[in-house]
């Protein structure tokens, strides 16, 4: 008989499953993991540094590639903590915006994470139907913000202008016929609310899709149930936050617990598991993202019947229109202190939280009254997930690893910073 | 939010006579002041005892107060010959004494309890040691693990306690605490690949620190107390 030995074990950072990159170092009896021991780093940029060189508004653009699917969740926390110093509230119609993109953003991030999840541990076509869908919602950013990604949409006061009554629209080319461009247009030919309309209408059918690819699958069932069993204690202790923790069965979610902006008036439940395991936290995920629907279908029809302003109309904070300035000494003057030297913040400190689609997403900002941060902090979820990592695949084998990176949902752009 | 925060507030100045000091607020949340000697007593409390049911450690922030309040550049008076961009920049303090300013550096918790709905900040000033050193609190919450691992490698503060205080995001053999107030933006050093050697080696940085937009503080009457206060009583 083969006498099983002790080794240590070298994965990643350049691992198709480390999702981005994750180095760990894995003590291993035989196949059995002993010890895990994650090294991150790898994509340190010193977002919080380079936060304390510039104007507060500057900052904005690199919230959103701290958490690099779920773009706009990061500005949120960051705008929020902003507007808590300043202490102005945004105008509901933004207030609306905010939380149905949020909603959007949500359904983008666990549509990256469901399908990444999936390609790690052997599903292919779910991979593929996911990013269908996310395909779909990088044009709602788009027609919003102008980039598919990171969008730079909200600001302190608001969000940077209304909803578009267009959609982009794809044109015909040498690899797509007209007959395709048609077909594809076809639900692009209304407002932006329109699209959003239409695609809640459709999504609950593509969760149904997934779930008869995964749920039941035995397979699926044999990689993810009783994988990774976090008890609900360890879940509090360990600082688990959103799915994470609602997966171990605590009831806890800060739309609901601690509601920000118009939470309080949207109509949705809290999804959560029984087991702690991997599975349970792939249910609720899943479940999340019906919910995230409902919201979102919410927001539509209140966006339909109440236009507004979106923006505070607080020229000290948010720069006048390019018309005001043309035709208005005042305007221009704001307009130039704005853009050379931004506002002044008053001196004290504010954390604000947000329920990001990973877990609890906080920025805890220090202003001693200058135009720029002093010192910005930003939690990020995954950090205490992954610090996890050794706890919850100890007696695991090698390809649990796997399973267990994707159930964190690590991103390494929000736990490296 | 802010009736339960009043209720934890009383609960704590009844609990701790000594060792918590309130601070004031302006954005509806509650900070308290710790001294170093007595954070671990109080976070005990804090966790074990159900009137607290501070079930949640969840952030551990490192602030270095060092330049707090300064500007780069002033500008008070009218001028005829319009301003210079530059930035007065002072020179870098090195930290080689024994000893700092006994309030430069903090280590700030953000705490949560599930339970009560409450959530709470405490700070703890590091006192005038070089190197800084506060207990660690990963005995009571496992989750101060890694974020005291993250103040260790970019602020420089020993966590007293701690199983396992290793740097976490910086490079392997990295030099300095990053985070720090007199470290400067651009960094000491750069990597570059050595086509000779064969490896990356490391060379003391060819940029110069710019300052874009200068850091400035300006009076503004919308945020003195006086007025707030007179608005609120109408």
């Amino acid at each position: 008989m083969a006498e099983i030995q002790s080794f240590t074990m070298n994965f990643g950072p350049q691992h198709p499953a480390a999702h981005g990159v994750l180095r760990l170092i894995l003590e291993m009896e035989g196949e059995v993991i002993q010890k895990a021991d994650p090294h991150v780093g790898l994509l340190h940029r010193g977002t919080e540094k380079l936060a304390e060189s510039k104007p507060y508004n500057q900052s904005i653009g690199y919230m959103d590639r701290l958490d690099y699917v779920s773009m706009m969740c990061n500005e949120h926390g960051y705008v929020l903590a902003l507007e808590k110093l300043l202490g102005i509230k945004a105008p509901v119609r933004a207030q609306y915006i905010r939380v149905m993109f949020d909603e959007i953003t949500r359904v983008l991030n666990h549509l990256m994470w469901l399908g990444a999840h999936g390609l790690d541990i052997g599903a292919m076509t779910v991979f593929l139907y996911c990013f269908r869908e996310r395909e779909d919602l990088m044009d709602c950013y788009e027609a919003v913000s102008g980039t598919r990604m990171h969008a730079t949409y909200y600001r302190p006061g608001g969000v940077f202008r209304d909803l578009p009554e267009t959609m982009p629209k794809y044109q015909a080319s040498k690899w797509r016929s007209q007959k395709d461009v048609d077909r594809l247009n076809e639900i692009r030919s209304g407002s932006l609310l329109d699209f959003i309309d239409a695609f809640c209408t459709k999504f609950p059918g593509c969760v149904d899709q997934y779930e008869t690819l995964l749920t039941d699958n035995r397979i699926w069932k044999q990689r993810t149930v009783n994988i990774a069993v976090v008890s609900p204690e360890r879940a509090l202790n360990l600082g688990f936050s959103g799915p994470m923790l609602r997966g171990s069965g605590v009831e806890w979610d800060l739309r609901k617990k601690q509601p920000y902006e118009v939470y309080d008036r949207m109509d949705f439940d809290i999804p959560v598991g029984v087991n702690g395991d991997c599975y349970d936290r792939y249910l609720v995920r899943v479940e999340e993202m019906r919910q995230s629907n409902r919201i979102i279908k919410q927001c539509v029809d209140w966006l339909r019947h109440n236009p507004g302003p979106v923006v505070l109309d607080d020229h000290k904070i948010v720069a006048p229109s390019r018309i005001e300035m043309k035709d208005d000494m005042e305007s221009l003057i704001h307009h130039f202190k704005l853009f050379t030297e931004g506002y002044c913040v008053p001196a004290g400190e504010a954390y604000a939280a947000i329920e990001h689609p990973k877990g609890e997403f906080g920025v805890y900002v220090v202003s001693d009254g200058a135009n720029k941060p002093y010192r910005v902090k930003v939690r990020a979820p995954g950090f205490s997930h992954l610090a996890s990592m050794s706890e919850m695949v100890e007696g695991h084998m090698l390809a649990d690893v796997v399973a267990v990176i994707g159930t964190q949902d690590i991103v390494f752009g929000e736990i490296d910073r | 939010m802010t009736s339960s925060h009043e209720t934890l507030a009383a609960r704590i100045e009844a609990r701790f006579t000594a060792g918590v000091l309130r601070v004031a607020s302006t954005c509806g949340e509650l900070t308290y002041e710790v001294g170093k000697a007595d954070i671990v007593e109080v976070a005990t409390a804090l966790h074990d005892e159900p009137n607290f049911g501070i079930d949640q450690l969840i952030d551990v922030c490192g602030v270095d107060y060092l330049t707090y309040g300064e500007v780069e550049w002033t500008t008070n008076s009218a001028t005829e010959s319009g301003f210079s961009r530059g930035v007065d920049r002072k020179p870098v303090i090195l930290d080689e004494s024994d000893t700092f300013d006994s309030r430069r550096f903090a280590v700030v918790y953000h705490l949560m309890s599930t339970v009560n709905n409450t959530r709470l900040r405490l700070r703890v000033f590091t006192g005038d040691n070089n190197p800084p050193i506060v207990p660690s609190l990963n005995a009571i919450w496992n989750s101060a693990n890694w974020f005291e691992r993250e103040v260790f490698d970019l602020f420089g503060i020993l966590f007293e306690g701690h199983p396992d205080l290793r740097r976490i995001l910086t490079d392997y053999g990295f030099i300095g605490h990053p985070f720090r107030k007199d470290f400067p933006l651009i960094g000491n050093v750069e990597v570059s690949y050595d086509r000779e050697k064969g490896r990356v080696v490391y060379q003391p940085v060819s940029i110069e620190d710019r300052t874009l937009v200068p850091r400035v503080i300006r009076d503004d009457n919308r945020y003195s107390v006086d007025l707030k206060d007179k608005a609120d009583n109408g």
